[in-house]
């Protein structure tokens, strides 16, 4: 009602209060709800592993003449899963050297460039309120850049990997502002955009690698040629480790994003158009150039992760070349609540939680799949603070939603 | 008002129909109890025909589920003959005028038997004329029986029409009166103490026209002509104040000076020699201007920065606050701190975000914004709506002193007190008209005339008709500056 | 002021309302697109084509009761027919458009299949197709899209967006799978494959609205989920023990009597699996269910204005809650097709993107049950037209062709074919203030 005093009725204790400001309490209470969304995650795994374990349902079937039989199946079978996930994500006690031992930790590395790359390209158009679900396809277009220059052109040493870093930069700026451009110009959704443009992306990799100036000659395959050893990102600790010089490149790009959104005025910009765009409007700033700005840079920083897959770790271009890290980078962003040093985090994690996926499902038979299981559960629960909380049976102190997007028409 | 329509809960108390107690989990209760209510913002769905809206959550309805139209639109048909509404049962809500759309609420509640009709500040979006013509209808419902529940802060209407009138401040009754009382007890209960709506306010020599509108013209998205042919222009250290009721086409009239219009304007509007139409809002802001937008929390601010932050929102790119792309938070806060304390911002910090202040506090904060740079002119849209009383002298006060300094100021205000408290001249606005431009001592009842888009002439003719025994009209029409959109 | 003063004075004669409210004539974007489409296959398809070539299409199938002999049409004239007749539709859309009114959506529907039919007798110069199974085809890798479009349609339009249809049906697709598997009935399976899209469908409305987490992130991550764990399952289970987990079988056509028999139309849409005929009446109950009921009519209006319902009392996130559970057990069905309706084994992830091609049929077909029909089929033709080509050898390459109906989306969502609105209220979450 509008009494003619200012004061509207107290309000319910809704969700949606205004954070306080971001003080120890609000921060300890982040971190503990992200650590109990893991510890989730990983206890619904285990249940998924136990259930599909071939020795569990074997014993299941004599269940209740010896269920201790199947409760001890049930823990062997994750017992061993998570211990080959360690094994294989961070260090391997039962390797026989020493560099054995340390190369899960560097494929874990491997694993996690191209996803905090991706993870920035999305977190950062978080800030700028809008949903880059498509960074799958901005991957392709700068894993195709990289590729192009990487083994057809011929450039020294150093050059050649930066000018194939810089394609890729391109590549994924021009996918990713496609789609700025059209929701600056016509409104278009980005979320339909992006979706769209990610299947693009993927039919016009595929009609390049059937075209000669992609194709590698004698292979019946969709590959592209390899690039050249001048354009590859140089390894970090020798041969035996796979980690690349990438790892410097994307701490910096993760550093260079916050700076961006915290101390430029580009940043302050797109943090305006994110949080209140028509406030931002009224304020002189254009919101159909920060759209498009954003979405280019966030496409850039997809492009470098597809620079980086194939100037660090494939060499050559194939239609799996995005590997699915597009999506992958939208939990990482979620993960790491849009935040560079959140986004670096998460991105850690879950290239552990991949290379570790592939240890166990080399050595317990479990599939990787488990590793997506996971990743989605952990960001569903932190997603939903109150349904956390009710299962730890803890108290609220802190912001409760998670809103980005504002529909269709917004 | 909502816990009586079912939309909240009450924490305590009761509510009574007929003497017996009701207790209401949701609208549905409310409505089945024989209450119904016409919200200031029209519960219609755009999308949808009248009749569809009519019979949303009551359908009329053929084989058990499938909607039966025909009935539907006599149902229509019978109340709209009934009270001479004259309203379209197969029209989109989405193409009719807002006094139609209110019709159609009102159907609505009467289509449910409703016993008791609830109106929530149902004159805001009408003329004065249109005002008239709902009295009328509130007049015929109390005389078919229905009771009726008014609540408006227009004084004058209250008296007009209400038998009994209770005041609420700050969610307590504090009083009830008869239609007799005085316009000052009403108000004085009304806000708690003796109001003092008048502006110290020195008489000043305007300078040179700093602001030159002529022949404006905005066309918004759906091609509806909004601003039609408007002239006028503000002098420097002079406060021009743009009247109307709400929706007559001010707020796009502000908006297309500041380049913010979403549909296209065409004619000229030029601030010191330079053209403001079809120049980026960047520019318009650089050009001086400063702007009060009529929605604080929806245009003005940004809630989740912090108080710094949004007092550089414009000038964020700008020495001393940026060198290059690069900010310097600490300059930001230092500079924060001292409007703060200039403009007597209540809140816990600097570092505090926008949404944690009081609605005065958010009105304070984006004036002291507009006004932290020279300006040559000053646009304030509704710059006291919905703050307290204390904000509001404050605020007066600094629209004041910033004439007193040489800027010309543009008031869009939809309340005659304001208008007549700040306006050196006043330009009436109707229907995207300008009707006509009237000194400041304008009495109020000739400018609520021209509100209902009646020339100056014949309304200060019916004005002085009206004042019994009164004297002559008083109004100055202000010649200099003729009305292109008068008839 | 006192009501005594208004009926003294003659009011200032309203502006006309014309002038006030002259509506913006419709734009002339689609007539100028249609006419250059048009003048494009004038050009390329008609003249582009050498003269004395026959383009083949097979009417009729072996096993069809009436047999009707292969027609050969002269390439060059039927394009160039075909293309003038497309010029035409463009031209009557400016007819339109200059009387101020809105093009119609069939002509747009027309003008689209004449130029896909100008098209298709080009593509196939000198060469014959089987235009019977271009169509069943056509209607087959359809059918998927149908039923996660029609899912869409019954969130969106109760105000929630699902970005989950592909979890939903890769779901229902494998549980399909594995319960005929399992209990060696296809129609078990086919009972099952509802409830795991039902089951997609409560997590989506648990978060999206009890917890209100923002419904495109929910939807995006439910998917990742859905693919984790129907592939962990799919690699632990169902790979080790295939002949007892993956292998249902598939339902066979059931031809009506009389209708499919029926020359051209018969064997396309009368000669079909259950869940095809399925597929038809869900299409029919929604649509009428939507526009003409009680239920439908409290649906759109929680999904335009849910303050509006809610003051009338409909309870919206009831309403919303349903309405997704309900979309949930559509798609689910949907995924059912994968498996038990034309594959017959359950493989990973292999809904691949059908989810959000059936989004895009949803928003193509502008959030109505029948404009999703129309678009899904679109979709189907196209992507059966390039499979299809790329058997008979085409000039176009077929990933070209895969791409139309992304592109397609994208020029509908920009507003470059016609502006598709969206519910007002798709995406955001209700809570009472």
């Amino acid at each position: 009602m509008s009494a003619p005093t200012v004061d509207a009725p107290a309000p319910p204790p809704a969700p949606q209060e205004p954070a306080p400001p971001p003080g120890g309490g609000a921060l300890r209470d982040t971190i503990v709800l992200t650590l109990l969304s893991v510890l989730l995650a990983l206890v619904v795994g285990a249940v998924l592993i136990a259930i599909a374990s071939p020795d569990v349902q074997n014993s299941a079937g004599y269940f209740f003449s010896r269920p201790q039989d199947m409760l001890g199946d049930a823990w062997t079978a994750i017992a061993d899963a998570y211990k080959a996930l360690v094994q294989g994500a961070l260090f391997d006690w039962t390797a026989d050297s020493a560099r054995g031992a340390l190369r899960p930790l560097s494929e874990s590395l491997v694993f996690a460039v191209p996803l905090i790359s991706a993870g920035l390209a999305v977190a950062l158009a978080f800030k700028a309120g809008l949903f880059n679900i498509g960074a799958e396809g901005q991957i392709i277009l700068g894993a195709i850049g990289a590729a192009y220059v990487g083994f057809s052109w011929s450039l020294p040493w150093g050059g050649h990997t930066l000018v194939a870093l810089a394609a890729g930069l391109l590549g994924g700026a021009i996918w990713g502002g496609i789609p700025g451009l059209l929701k600056a110009r016509t409104g278009a959704h980005e979320v339909i955009t992006t979706i769209m443009l990610n299947y693009i992306a993927r039919y016009l990799l595929a009609f390049l690698l059937t075209t000669s100036a992609f194709h590698r000659p004698g292979r019946s395959d969709p590959i592209s040629p390899a690039v050249d050893s001048t354009a590859e990102l140089p390894r970090l600790f020798g041969s035996s480790f796979r980690i690349h010089a990438g790892l410097v490149v994307v701490l910096l790009a993760a550093w260079g994003v916050w700076w961006l959104l915290e101390r430029s005025t580009i940043g302050f910009r797109f943090r305006a158009v994110g949080a209140n765009p028509s406030a931002a409007r009224t304020a002189g700033i254009s919101v159909a150039r920060s759209t498009f700005g954003v979405m280019a840079i966030a496409g850039s920083l997809a492009g470098l992760a597809g620079a980086f897959q194939i100037l660090g770790t494939e060499k050559s271009l194939t239609g799996g070349v995005s590997a699915g890290i597009g999506f992958d980078a939208i939990t990482v962003a979620l993960l790491g609540r849009g935040s560079p040093l959140g986004t670096v985090l998460a991105g850690l994690l879950f290239g552990a939680l991949r290379a570790g996926g592939v240890t166990m499902q080399a050595r317990t038979g479990t599939p990787i799949d488990i590793v997506l299981v996971v990743q989605s559960l952990i960001v569903l629960f932190i997603a939903a603070p109150p349904l956390v909380r009710s299962i730890f049976r803890i108290r609220a102190a802190g912001v409760e939603t998670m809103q980005v997007s504002k529909g269709w028409n917004a | 008002m909502n816990v009586l329509y079912g939309l909240l809960s009450p924490t305590a108390g009761e509510i009574l129909v007929d003497g017996k107690p009701v207790a209401f989990g949701g609208p549905g209760d409310a409505v089945a109890a024989g209450i119904g209510m016409v919200h200031q913002h029209f519960m219609l769905v755009p999308v949808f025909t009248v009749a569809d809206n009519v019979m949303l959550g009551f359908e009329h309805v053929r084989g058990g589920t499938f909607l039966d139209h025909a009935a539907a639109r006599e149902e229509v048909r019978r109340l709209s003959a009934r009270f001479g509404f004259d309203v379209d049962p197969d029209a989109l809500v989405e193409d009719i005028p807002v006094g139609v759309q209110q019709r159609v609420e009102i159907i609505k509640a009467l289509a449910r038997d409703a016993q008791v009709v609830i109106l929530d500040e149902p004159t805001a979006v009408l003329t004065p004329q249109e005002t008239d013509e709902l009295m009328g209808i509130m007049r015929e419902l109390k005389s078919a029986g229905t009771s009726i529940v008014f609540i408006t802060h227009k004084l004058r209407e209250v008296r007009a029409v209400a038998d009994r009138i209770t005041v609420i401040r700050r969610g307590k009754v504090v009083g009830t009166a008869l239609p007799t009382a005085s316009e000052t007890e009403l108000a004085s209960l009304m806000v708690g103490r003796a109001v003092q709506l008048t502006v110290d306010k020195a008489d000043t020599e305007p300078g040179a026209a700093a602001l030159a509108v002529s022949g404006l013209r905005v066309v918004d998205d759906v091609g509806h002509v909004r601003v039609d042919d408007v002239s006028f222009d503000v002098r420097r250290g002079e406060i021009v104040a743009v009247a109307g009721v709400q929706g007559n086409g001010q707020t796009e009239l502000v908006e297309a000076l500041l380049g913010l219009q979403d549909g296209i304007a065409t004619g000229s509007a030029t601030l010191s020699g330079s053209e403001l139409i079809g120049m980026p809002t960047k520019e318009i802001l650089e050009l001086g201007v400063g702007y009060v937008p009529e929605d604080r929390s929806h245009d003005g601010l940004i809630d989740s920065f912090t108080v710094a932050e949004n007092l550089v929102l414009d000038q964020h790119d700008k020495a001393p606050f940026a060198a290059g792309i690069r900010m310097s938070p600490s300059r930001v806060r230092a500079r924060a701190a001292e409007l703060v304390e200039e403009f007597d911002v209540r809140t816990q910090g600097v570092g505090a975000p926008a949404g944690s202040l009081s609605g005065g506090n958010q009105q304070k904060l984006v004036v002291a914004r507009e006004l932290s740079r020279p300006l040559t002119l000053f646009v304030a849209a509704q710059p006291t709506r919905g703050v307290d009383v204390g904000s509001v002298e404050f605020l007066h006060n600094r629209i004041v002193a910033e004439r007193d300094r040489g800027t010309a100021v543009l008031l869009v205000s939809t309340e005659l007190d304001e208008v007549s408290a700040l306006a050196d001249r006043t330009a009436v606005m109707y229907r995207g008209r300008v009707v006509g431009i009237v000194g400041g001592d304008t009495p109020r009842d000739v400018l609520g005339l021209m509100m209902a888009g009646i020339p100056l002439d014949e309304a200060a003719e019916a004005a002085a008709h009206a004042r019994p025994g009164g004297p002559a009209a008083e109004a100055s029409p202000v010649a200099d500056t003729p009305s292109g959109g008068a008839a | 002021m006192s009501a005594t003063i208004t009926p003294s004075a003659a009011p200032l004669a309203p502006p006309d309302r014309e002038a006030v409210l002259q509506v913006r004539p419709p734009s002339w974007r689609t007539p100028i697109i249609l006419g250059v489409l048009g003048l494009l296959a004038l050009v390329a398809f008609g003249f582009g084509a050498k003269s004395g070539t026959k383009s083949t299409f097979g009417l009729s199938r072996g096993s069809d009761a009436i047999r009707i002999d292969p027609v050969a049409l002269p390439t060059r004239t039927t394009a160039i027919v075909l293309s003038v007749l497309a010029l035409a539709l463009a031209g009557q859309a400016a007819w339109y458009v200059s009387r101020r009114r809105p093009v119609p959506a069939w002509l747009s529907g027309v003008f689209a299949a004449v130029w896909l039919l100008a098209f298709l007798v080009w593509a196939i110069e000198g060469k014959s197709i089987s235009f019977v199974g271009l169509l069943a085809g056509s209607l087959a890798l359809a059918v998927p899209l149908i039923f996660g479009s029609l899912s869409g349609v019954l969130c969106e339009r109760s105000g929630v967006i699902n970005i989950a249809i592909e979890g939903e049906l890769l779901a229902g697709a494998f549980l399909a799978a594995v319960v005929a598997s399992l209990s060696g009935n296809l129609w078990l399976g086919l009972l099952a494959a509802p409830i795991a899209g039902l089951l997609v469908a409560l997590l989506l409305a648990l978060f999206a609205l009890r917890y209100v987490v923002d419904q495109i992130i929910v939807g995006v991550v439910l998917n990742v989920l859905v693919i984790g764990v129907t592939g962990f399952l799919y690699g632990r289970i169902l790979v080790q023990q295939q002949d007892t987990w993956n292998s249902p079988g598939t339902f066979q056509p059931i031809k009506i009597p009389l209708l499919g028999d029926i020359p051209l139309i018969g064997p396309v849409l009368f000669n079909q699996t259950v869940i095809v005929y399925l597929m038809y009446v869900v299409v029919a109950v929604v649509q009428v269910a939507l526009f003409r009921t009680r239920w439908g009519l409290r649906v759109r209006a929680v999904g335009e204005h849910p303050a509006a319902a809610d003051t009338v009392g409909i309870k919206v996130n009831r309403i919303r809650f349903q309405n997704v559970l309900l979309g949930g057990l559509v798609a689910g069905l949907g995924g059912a097709f994968f498996t038990i309706g034309n594959v017959g084994a359950f493989a990973r992830e292999m809904t691949a993107g059908q989810g959000f091609i059936a989004l895009a049929a949803m928003i193509f077909g502008r959030w109505t049950p029948l404009g999703a029909l129309f678009a899904a089929l679109l979709f189907g033709f196209a992507n059966n037209l390039q499979s299809i080509l790329g058997i008979v050898g085409t000039p176009i390459p077929s990933e070209f062709m895969l791409m139309a109906p992304y592109l397609a989306t994208i020029f509908a969502v920009a507003g470059l074919v016609g502006r598709v609105r969206a519910p007002a209220a798709d995406g955001q979450p209700y809570v009472k203030s």
